[in-house]
């Protein structure tokens, strides 16, 4: 029984000493940020592993989404003869929703994973060690541009897979089943509210980057140095991000979307 | 480090991409385009129920929208609703015996204030009240009259 009563007090000690590192970790890395601004060819190499290849994917789940939606969306509203205001569905599933939170799994899983697999092997193989013998401050050196790649990719990947979403939409709905085109974007046009909704997606997807960065590099720098190590962080860094981007989707919808 | 010039073409293009996705969600999708800073001034009107009207509901003369509802309140005195328009400065030739009414769009559209001109040489200023009102038509109201009236001809 006291066994039982000091496993769970281990455990808890634990995650809390866990939170405590990464908040550590990520006043270090928000430290750090002012140093990559004076050298911008390391964001820029972040930049593009980070983002221009998560690009693909992000685009093309986008538009298969928006065809989805388009054709759903179709089903249900033609039996309520409202066929027109197809694209104020597709429109607003995407930018208040799908859009920041799609993407923000998909980029929790590709460039997340990567980022974590990444430093724990900088850190298995020492280079992280061997950078601070050399006096180079791995924090600066390593993490803070590939934190601010993820913080700044990850709204462009959001816009990107709304925008690319919402043409999906219009492909299937007035390409393919005869909704009117110009009602699909008039109607999108009268009822999505610039504030409302294209900044209020936009802030949820910089708070996404945010801690779906944070999450990766922090499981990459907490790693066991070993290949189970790095493995399990990998998994932790999918798996943390998704709860995370999930459950803070429902406390900024709450916020936002509120009243009204 | 690799320093090779397609990567920072790669980056650019994706950059450039993202900010274009952004402007198009902003200019295509949502209504900044249609908000427009110019000039308006402001028309009051009293209705005694403005049914489902809302603030950003358009206001419109002949089917052409010039302006739109800025604030909604109930006056404390009359309990009739206040609807406070901003109506565009180029037209700014509105007769004072213009008739404000309260229309749907359609069976299950949104509302809107129409405006219908009359035949005054005055034309309202800033802040002016529009003194002919028409409410808007709750459709319960109506079925209702409507079911009263044929029961009472079955008698």
């Amino acid at each position: 029984m006291t066994e039982l009563f000091a496993q769970l007090g281990k455990s808890t000690r634990g995650s809390f000493s866990k939170l405590g590192r990464a908040t550590f970790f990520l006043l270090q890395c928000l430290s750090g940020i002012g140093s990559v601004l004076l050298r911008p060819r390391l964001l820029l190499n972040q930049l593009h592993s980070v983002g221009v290849l998560s690009f693909l994917i992000i685009s093309i789940s986008g538009l298969f989404v928006g065809m989805v939606l388009g054709l759903q969306g179709f089903y249900i509203l033609s039996e309520f003869g409202a066929e027109e205001t197809l694209g104020v569905m597709v429109a607003a599933s995407l930018v208040r929703e799908l859009g920041p939170v799609v993407s923000a799994l998909l980029f929790a899983g590709r460039a997340g994973s990567a980022l974590t697999a990444e430093i724990g092997l900088m850190k298995a193989t020492e280079q992280l060690s061997g950078m601070e013998m050399m006096a180079v401050d791995p924090i600066k050196r390593i993490i803070s541009p590939r934190f601010l790649a993820g913080f700044i990719s990850m709204p462009l990947l959001a816009a990107l897979f709304s925008a690319i979403g919402i043409v999906g939409g219009q492909i299937i709905g007035s390409g393919l089943l005869g909704v009117d085109e110009g009602a699909y974007w008039s109607q999108m046009q009268t009822k999505l509210d610039f504030t409302d909704d294209i900044i209020n997606g936009v802030i949820k997807s910089v708070v996404f980057g945010f801690i779906t960065s944070w999450i990766a590099l922090f499981e990459g720098y907490d790693a066991v140095p070993t290949s189970e190590g790095i493995s399990r962080a990998t998994t932790r860094t999918v798996v943390n991000s998704a709860f995370s981007i999930l459950g803070l989707d429902f406390i900024l919808t709450a916020l936002m979307f509120g009243d009204d | 480090m690799q320093h090779s010039s397609t990567q920072d073409t790669f980056v650019g293009l994706f950059v450039a991409a993202g900010i274009a996705a952004l402007f198009f969600l902003a200019l295509q999708v949502s209504n900044l385009s249609s908000f427009t800073d110019q000039d308006s001034y402001t028309l009051v009107a009293r209705f005694e129920n403005s049914g489902a009207l809302k603030v950003k509901s358009p206001v419109s003369a002949a089917g052409v929208k010039i302006g739109q509802v800025s604030d909604i309140s109930l006056d404390p005195k009359t309990y009739q609703s206040v609807v406070k328009m901003s109506i565009y400065s180029q037209y700014n030739h509105i007769p004072s015996d213009t008739t404000a009414s309260v229309f749907t769009a359609g069976l299950l559209g949104e509302q809107y204030v129409s405006l219908e001109p009359g035949g005054s040489e005055d034309f309202l200023k800033d802040n002016e009240v529009l003194e002919i009102t028409q409410s808007a038509i709750i459709l319960e109201k109506a079925i209702g009259q409507f079911l009263f009236k044929s029961a009472e001809e079955k008698k």
